[in-house]
């Protein structure tokens, strides 16, 4: 070890907190001027983090399992009554579905409708909630992909029951989703049967606001809310959630998806068809005025 | 000076290492703390946990050990948080230095105080820094953020400073205490 005079070392040991207060700052900085250098960090950070978290999560959540089946006990004969009920219910609506089902088909058979590809997606297991005061994102596990990691940028997350966000970072084995609860999560959305568009906004709350509804057609209460592919960042017709008032003229959105308790999520990649940004044509694209507003790429 | 000479000059090997996990024990305790409050327990407002947690350890131990919680690891932590937390890079760190810096300069007048005063002063600085965080967010990503986490923040670094202490107190008086290897 090397011996320093004691003035010497209480200078040194003066200076580190201004060099390593000016080495953050430079971090600050760094980070300003690079957005990836830090998303890279956090994805190699996460990459390192999921297995571990995945350990700890499994246990937490037999335990949570173990709670709930012990406080289902007691409740078992109401609990019964109550599903055969339902379970009538959902019978009579099921053949309602079939029948449904069978006429829609027909009705795609004699229009010539032409299916969307079905989008690849992977099952990841939610192993963290890594939100920060300010932000709304959790870590999900991925399985290895044979491809490109990259290729899940930008995919959007379901749960079983409708959107919950969009990929943000990428690791080798990790993802991070971009809850739509977050403050910088716009979702364009369509509601209700007619489709009117708007724009879903994050604010950190529970709830989305809905923003730029046309004043003439306000979304009503209780409509559901579809993903809309206006801009190109979503697929349309994705279940996102219902429209709730709070107050008044100002609509909220109730999301389908549980995101306070997110378990598994399904990341749907859409490369192919997703809809280009540029506008479209009302005539054939052969026609010259067409071709003068169509954006060269 | 009779305690002091073998723990510089330590011996034996075990004795080494036995001071060194003592001296380690803060800042690995404080790096472990912020992976734990990751974890998806479904508590509201597990979020704001983690830099409330961090500003209280970073405050007890530079107040009460600052040896063992040095600028760098102070620092380290500091972008941890920024990453695990989606902060941007770097804004903890000068934070949590911030506050090293402001608890080291008042240490002469709040290590020997009563709690109620050591707890006040958390208090405000907990205030302030969180504060400073939520201007620099909102200053570096060019919108206006929500105050209603802010002000819970406040609430939790008010509220769970005695709690945090109580478990601190006692790392510092066994597993920490760098004089007892």
């Amino acid at each position: 070890m090397i011996r320093l005079s004691v003035p010497l070392r209480q200078a040194l040991s003066r200076l580190t907190l201004p060099v390593m207060m000016v080495f953050s700052l430079g971090c600050v900085l760094i980070g300003r001027a690079d957005q990836n250098f830090s998303s890279h960090l956090s994805a190699a950070l996460d990459d390192i983090l999921a297995p571990a978290y995945m350990l700890v999560s499994g246990p937490i959540r037999a335990a949570e399992h173990g709670t709930g089946e012990i406080g289902r006990l007691f409740s078992l004969s109401e609990e019964n009554a109550q599903l055969r009920a339902q379970n009538a219910k959902l019978l009579q609506w099921r053949e309602v579905a079939m029948a449904l089902e069978a006429q829609n088909n027909e009705l795609k058979a004699s229009l010539h409708y032409m299916p969307s590809p079905a989008p690849e997606f992977s099952t990841g297991e939610v192993v963290a909630d890594l939100g920060g005061v300010y932000a709304r994102s959790v870590l999900v596990m991925v399985p290895p992909t044979h491809g490109n990691p990259q290729d899940l940028m930008g995919a959007v997350a379901l749960d079983g029951r409708g959107l919950a966000g969009r990929v943000v970072d990428v690791g080798s084995r990790s993802a991070r989703v971009l809850l739509i609860t977050d403050i910088n999560s716009r979702v364009p959305v369509a509601i209700g049967a007619k489709g009117s568009p708007a724009l879903m906004a994050g604010n950190n709350s529970p709830d989305p606001s809905l923003l730029y509804w046309s004043p003439s057609q306000p979304p009503a209460e209780g409509a559901i809310v579809l993903t809309s592919a206006e801009g190109g960042a979503f697929p349309p017709g994705l279940p996102v959630g219902v429209v709730h008032y709070n107050r008044q003229n100002q609509p909220v959105v109730l999301p389908l998806a549980d995101l306070d308790r997110l378990r598994l999520l399904r990341l749907f990649s859409y490369p192919h068809n997703l809809p280009n940004l540029t506008p479209i044509p009302q005539t054939r694209p052969e026609a010259a005025p067409a071709k003068a507003h169509s954006r060269k790429p | 000076m009779a305690l002091g000479s073998p723990l510089r000059h330590p011996t034996h090997l075990l004795h080494q290492i036995d001071a060194a996990s003592r001296w380690i024990f803060p800042c690995a305790t404080l790096i472990f703390g912020l992976f734990v409050l990751g974890m998806p327990f479904g508590i509201p407002g597990q979020a704001a946990l983690r830099p409330v947690y961090a500003m209280g350890c970073v405050y007890f131990w530079s107040l009460y050990r600052p040896a063992s919680l040095p600028a760098p690891l102070a620092a380290l932590c500091g972008l941890l948080l920024d990453l695990l937390g989606l902060s941007p890079f770097g804004v903890w760190a000068a934070l949590l230095l911030l506050l090293q810096w402001a608890t080291l300069l008042l240490r002469r007048k709040l290590a020997p105080a009563r709690f109620l005063l050591v707890w006040a002063a958390f208090t405000v600085m907990a205030v302030v820094i969180s504060s400073l965080a939520w201007a620099a967010d909102c200053a570096l990503t060019l919108t206006w953020l929500p105050t209603s986490p802010l002000m819970f923040e406040w609430l939790l670094s008010a509220g769970l400073y005695p709690t945090l202490t109580a478990l601190l107190i006692r790392a510092h008086r066994a597993p920490a205490a760098v004089e007892l290897a």
